[in-house]
């Protein structure tokens, strides 16, 4: 099992969820943070001066997947968040020990 | 029956006096949200009892001393008609006054109806102040200025102006403002900017490399409400300048006011937004903001006589101005929250010298006379007052209370306690 962690533009999520929900992902969890990449933020303009904004708005998602879906959820997240444009975003994936439904108490991929 | 016709031009005039006088006192609240829009959040109770506070003490000060220094009307307003002065025979005085200036000369109007409408333009110039001080002063310090400003400060440059004293015996002006681009605005500006110098600009406006930082205001849709209502307000500013409605020739007068006072407004927030949006890129609607009030300051020395075409381009080149002046002014460290300097105060000298272009009885000489007297004695007797306030009791607030808000260190509460801040 593995835990893909999805940074992406809140105007993606929409695109994001409808295209893990067509290859069979059963769930997700959405956040919203704010961070900065390598651009540091940007700087907007008020009356003429620049302020920085340090940390700009994200959506995180959070989705366990099985192993033989990893390639197939990879794929279609960066195809449904791509812009082309800097702030695209990062996924990250990690190994997944465990995973439990509390509701009937299933536990490995069954839960899933 | 001739009688029975003065008898209600009294009352028209009057009337008309006490109706712009009100929408005139409504640009308190136009200020109020004006500047409460353009601070931050954490300053907006203490910017809110300045406005309401300096109000009250104009309306006071100015009927203590004021009036009495301006238009030699008395100390307390003794020399304003009671209801029991107004026996018969003041009654008949009146019509005879009525008689000799005749249906299209001067006008004649209730005493009280005359210190009700220069009172609200004396909350005005103050007003000014408050916005430009904003975020970093001490509510007490402005409020003992305001008790100088509104009591000696205004009325002796008003005296000068409208009243026609000579300046300290020494000579006469020649000057002509309509309702007041220089008397009011430029001199509400002059305080602001001597303030200003001896405050400092806010605690993070300049980084140490001398790079400016924006302080974003918190409140967009206060600051377009309060513009609107300024220049809502603007029509009895310059409207009610006329000082009389009685008579063909100055109903249309007065309906020219009106009609050229809102062409500039509407020109000088057209030439605003489209000069910030070619030199920042981007449409910033408070440069808007103060494009139309810029637009309204540039007309007030003249709102009569310009044709309607010329009055909005007087207002769009207010409104060019107002732009590149708060660039300016924010590059040379005079931190200005709201912009009242160069609203007021730049481009109040600007519609002070462009009023010989449209009337011939101005002339440049005699407008920069009088624009150098306003601004030079009260720039000076503001920075005296401001210099001597900030001996006894200081005018700035400490650097912690700055950073926590002025809201809770002057005011013991917040503007918007159930939201949660960002900082």
């Amino acid at each position: 099992m593995k835990l893909v962690t999805a940074i992406i533009k809140p105007f993606k999520l929409d695109d994001v969820r409808e295209a893990l929900s067509e290859i069979g992902v059963q769930g997700i969890t959405v956040t919203e943070v704010k961070g900065f990449g390598r651009q540091k933020g940007h700087t907007e303009l008020y009356r003429g001066a620049e302020y920085v904004v340090d940390f700009l708005p994200k959506v995180k998602i959070e989705a366990a997947v099985s192993a033989d879906l990893l390639d197939q959820v990879l794929d279609a997240i960066t195809k449904s968040a791509h812009t082309g444009k800097i702030g695209d975003g990062k996924i990250f994936v990690y190994d997944l020990q465990q995973a439990i439904r509390i509701r009937t108490g299933e536990s490995g991929p069954e839960a899933l | 029956m001739e009688n029975n016709i003065f008898e209600l031009q009294y009352a028209m005039d009057t009337f008309y006096f006490l109706v712009c006088g009100a929408l005139v006192m409504w640009m308190a609240a136009g200020f109020s949200m004006l500047e409460a829009g353009l601070v931050r959040s954490k300053n907006t109770a203490e910017i809110l009892t300045k406005n309401v506070a300096l109000f009250a003490i104009a309306c006071t000060m100015y009927m203590i001393v004021g009036y009495e220094i301006m238009y030699d009307g008395g100390y307390f307003l003794s020399g304003i008609t009671t209801v029991a002065g107004m026996d018969d025979a003041a009654v008949a005085g009146v019509l005879k006054d009525s008689a000799e200036a005749g249906f299209g000369g001067d006008s004649v109007y209730s005493g009280a109806s005359d210190f009700f409408f220069q009172v609200v333009f004396v909350a005005t110039a103050m007003s000014i102040v408050s916005g430009a001080v904003a975020e970093r002063m001490k509510l007490w310090a402005f409020l003992v200025f305001a008790v100088v400003m509104t009591g000696f400060i205004y009325p002796m440059e008003g005296s000068w102006t409208w009243n026609g004293d000579s300046v300290f015996g020494l000579f006469e002006l020649s000057y002509s403002d309509y309702a007041g681009s220089g008397i009011v605005h430029m001199a509400g500006a002059a305080a602001a900017l001597a303030g200003v110098l001896l405050l400092g600009p806010r605690l993070g406006k300049y980084t140490k490399d001398g790079k400016v930082n924006a302080i974003v205001g918190a409140n967009m849709p206060l600051a377009t409400l309060g513009t609107f209502i300024l220049w809502m307000g603007w029509f009895g500013f310059n409207g009610g300048s006329t000082l009389k409605l009685g008579g063909i020739a100055v109903a249309n007068e007065v309906a020219n006011v009106f009609l050229n006072t809102n062409a500039a407004a509407a020109g000088g927030l057209i030439a605003a937004l489209v000069i910030a949006r070619i030199i920042f890129g981007k449409a910033d609607l408070t440069m808007a903001l103060n494009g139309a009030l810029a637009g309204l300051v540039a007309i007030t020395a003249e709102p009569a006589d310009p044709t309607p075409l010329a009055a909005t381009i007087i207002g769009a080149v207010g409104g060019a101005i107002v732009v590149f002046s708060i660039i300016f002014l924010d590059k040379i460290k005079i931190d200005d929250p709201v912009g009242a300097i160069s609203v007021h105060g730049v481009v109040g000298f600007f519609g002070v010298m462009v009023v010989p272009v449209t009337d011939a009885d101005a002339t440049y000489g005699g407008q920069l006379v009088g624009a150098a007297t306003i601004f030079g004695w009260v720039f000076i007797t503001s920075l005296i007052t401001w210099f001597v306030i900030k001996m006894i009791m200081g005018i700035r607030v400490s650097e912690e209370e700055e950073y926590e808000g002025v809201d809770i260190g002057e005011c013991g509460l917040e503007a918007y306690p159930e939201f949660v801040s960002s900082k």
